[in-house]
């Protein structure tokens, strides 16, 4: 028996979606082995094309980044800290604390979602658990929710792929979810790095958890969840050691719809002294 | 031989400066991909994505402008006894609006054959949505708008019917002109209400600089195609001097790392050669009489800087440090 067994909400069969409850991913570095078998499930299941191979020097991180064909991405972080309570000594070089950690990075499912608020075609839907759903068939490829994350997860597929000009992102396995079953990568999971359940309940467990790192030594442990800023926090929220930009993730991630007011402010009154400009150069100067 | 020796030093030194830069610089050598990246956030991986919009949408953004405005000058043009102008005018928003624009657009798509999905929601709080609805409400003025001024200024049909033709002409090309300048002036909303920094610092910027240069572009084109009126002539001054202020506005609005893909590399000098076309260069042109230099020098700008915006938008979106940086501003 792995990790928490059949205790664990990550093995039950569930009915979150018919009773319409929040649900959520809890993922956690100080657990994560980066074994990357969640990248491997969620390609397997959702049937994702693979973005070529090729060897990026990054750790061994050669996935890059979240796309169109990147669901789920482990990140490899080398940095000079210590780890929690670690020992450093004579066997490690100059004494230097060193650590490695492996983060599963995944749409963030906003509360207030960029992609969701752009998407001019309705193809980006709400589901009944709080999740952000692309309906892959209505899409028509226009590419505005790809520069409308605030996170750089949506992304168009470019051609030769399966299913191009759409696009993709991670779809919190909402078929599997439908039928009970818990997102591919979660299940996968061995060591509950990826946790699958009740948004509520993964809170009060990220905050138990870090409250048990910064114990046991990982005193820059602290948990992502951007609930300050207009993303309102996000159904897939992270532990993380250090800061969020060693991550690739934004501080104060804001979504674009803020932005409108002044940015429409600006268009009408532009749009009015044109058409002021010109009736008043063709009544003075006929 | 001791560690104090002077070639033992130099080896030390050469080990301190290469932990310090992560790369020693030296005759013969040369460390590809040196120094050792030291990136910003994770691997220098960008935060946000860059758009993938390609070549269609800055033309898109220019030929909207032009077909927007150009129903703007059509109601200036109108009621002031240059029929001419108007009926030009009016074929211009037309072509520009009605079937370049569409084309182009629709091309940009990922999936062009489901383009009219464009159409099942009306949703305020997208930029893109509202474009896809005045493009299309735009379309659905110009095209019976330039029927009916065809019709009314050949006189082809008598008395009543006419005077029908005549109001549904002014009807139809004041309705051009209301969707034409949003048409102009949405596409700096679309840009600007994205989570791509150098766009989103300069949302308010944007809009005014599209549309000014939506107008400036349709007066030129029209005084290029033979209407030199000192109406048009006016209005090339007004956007021109518009423009030299947002040239000003937008040396002195700096967000340094946040949005130097305006005013660094490649992407800042297309920005600042589109500006200077736009602004100083056309004013001055214009001011001295030499209107059909000053014409093409404001379409060129145009289009120059629409190609400079959307650029600007990839150098900024795949730059994590302007998306950390932008947070403090």
């Amino acid at each position: 028996m792995i990790g928490e067994g059949t205790q664990s909400t990550n093995q039950r069969k569930h009915s979150y979606v018919q009773d319409r409850v929040e649900v959520g991913f809890f993922t956690d570095p100080s657990v994560c082995i980066g074994c990357k078998a969640c990248e491997v499930a969620c390609k397997e299941w959702n049937h994702v094309p693979d973005h070529g191979f090729t060897l990026s020097g990054n750790s061994y991180d050669n996935t890059g980044h979240l796309g169109a064909s990147t669901w789920r991405h482990v990140m490899f972080l080398e940095q000079d800290r210590q780890k929690g309570n670690q020992v450093t000594g004579p066997m490690s070089l100059d004494d230097d604390p060193f650590r490695w950690v492996f983060l599963s990075d995944v749409c963030k499912h906003c509360e207030e979602a960029g992609c969701l608020e752009a998407c001019p075609t309705g193809s980006i839907v709400r589901t009944e658990v709080g999740s952000v759903l692309v309906q892959n068939d209505v899409c028509n490829g226009c590419g505005y929710c790809v520069v409308s994350c605030p996170f750089g997860v949506i992304d168009r597929r470019p051609e030769p792929l399966h299913d191009a000009g759409g696009a993709f992102k991670c779809t919190f396995c909402y078929d599997r979810q439908k039928s009970g079953l818990v997102p591919a990568c979660a299940k996968v999971c061995p060591t509950e790095s990826i946790v699958f359940g009740r948004l509520d309940d993964l809170r009060a467990r990220g905050v138990e958890r870090v409250r048990q790192l910064k114990q046991s030594g990982y005193s820059d442990a602290q948990l992502y969840d951007p609930t300050e800023t207009s993303v309102r926090g996000i159904h897939a929220f992270f532990l993380i050691l250090g800061e969020p930009e060693a991550y690739g993730l934004p501080p104060k991630p804001q979504i674009p719809t803020i932005y409108l007011k002044s940015a429409w402010t600006s268009a009408f009154a532009t749009a009015i002294a044109s058409i002021i400009a010109t009736l008043a150069a063709f009544a003075f100067f006929s | 031989m001791t560690s104090d020796s002077p070639s033992e030093k130099r080896l030390e030194e050469l080990r301190e400066q290469a932990w310090k830069d992560g790369v020693v610089p030296g005759k013969g050598v040369d460390v590809v991909g040196g120094p050792i990246p030291r990136k910003p956030g994770y691997y220098g991986q960008p935060v946000v994505k860059p758009p993938v919009w390609t070549w269609q949408v800055p033309l898109y953004f220019f030929f909207g402008g032009i077909a927007g405005m150009s129903a703007v000058i059509a109601t200036g043009a109108a009621p002031f006894h240059h029929v001419d102008l108007a009926r030009a005018s009016m074929w211009v928003a037309a072509i520009g609006g009605a079937v370049l624009s569409p084309i182009l657009l629709i091309m940009d798509l990922g999936r062009p054959y489901l383009f009219l999905n464009m159409l099942r929601v009306f949703k305020h709080r997208s930029a893109m949505s509202m474009g896809a609805w005045i493009l299309s409400a735009f379309g659905a003025c110009v095209v019976p708008g330039l029927i009916a001024l065809e019709l009314h200024t050949r006189q082809i049909f008598p008395g009543t019917t006419d005077q029908l033709f005549r109001l549904a002409a002014g009807i139809f090309i004041f309705g051009s002109a209301i969707f034409g300048t949003l048409l102009a002036t949405y596409t700096g909303v679309l840009i600007g209400a994205t989570a791509i920094p150098a766009w989103f610092l300069h949302r308010t910027l944007l809009p005014i600089h599209f549309g000014t240069a939506g107008l400036g572009s349709a007066a030129a084109l029209l005084e290029l195609l033979g209407h030199r009126i000192p109406a048009l002539n006016v209005l090339g001054l007004y956007v021109a001097g518009v423009e030299t202020a947002l040239l000003i506005w937008l040396s002195v609005n700096k967000h340094g790392a946040a949005d130097r893909a305006i005013h660094e590399h490649g992407t800042g000098w297309l920005i600042r050669i589109g500006e200077i076309l736009n602004g100083p260069l056309a004013l001055v042109l214009r001011l001295f009489g030499l209107v059909p230099f000053a014409a093409i020098s404001f379409l060129i700008g145009s289009l120059v800087s629409r190609i400079g915006w959307i650029a600007v938008g990839k150098v900024s979106g795949a730059d994590p440090e302007s998306v950390f940086a932008a947070e403090h501003c």
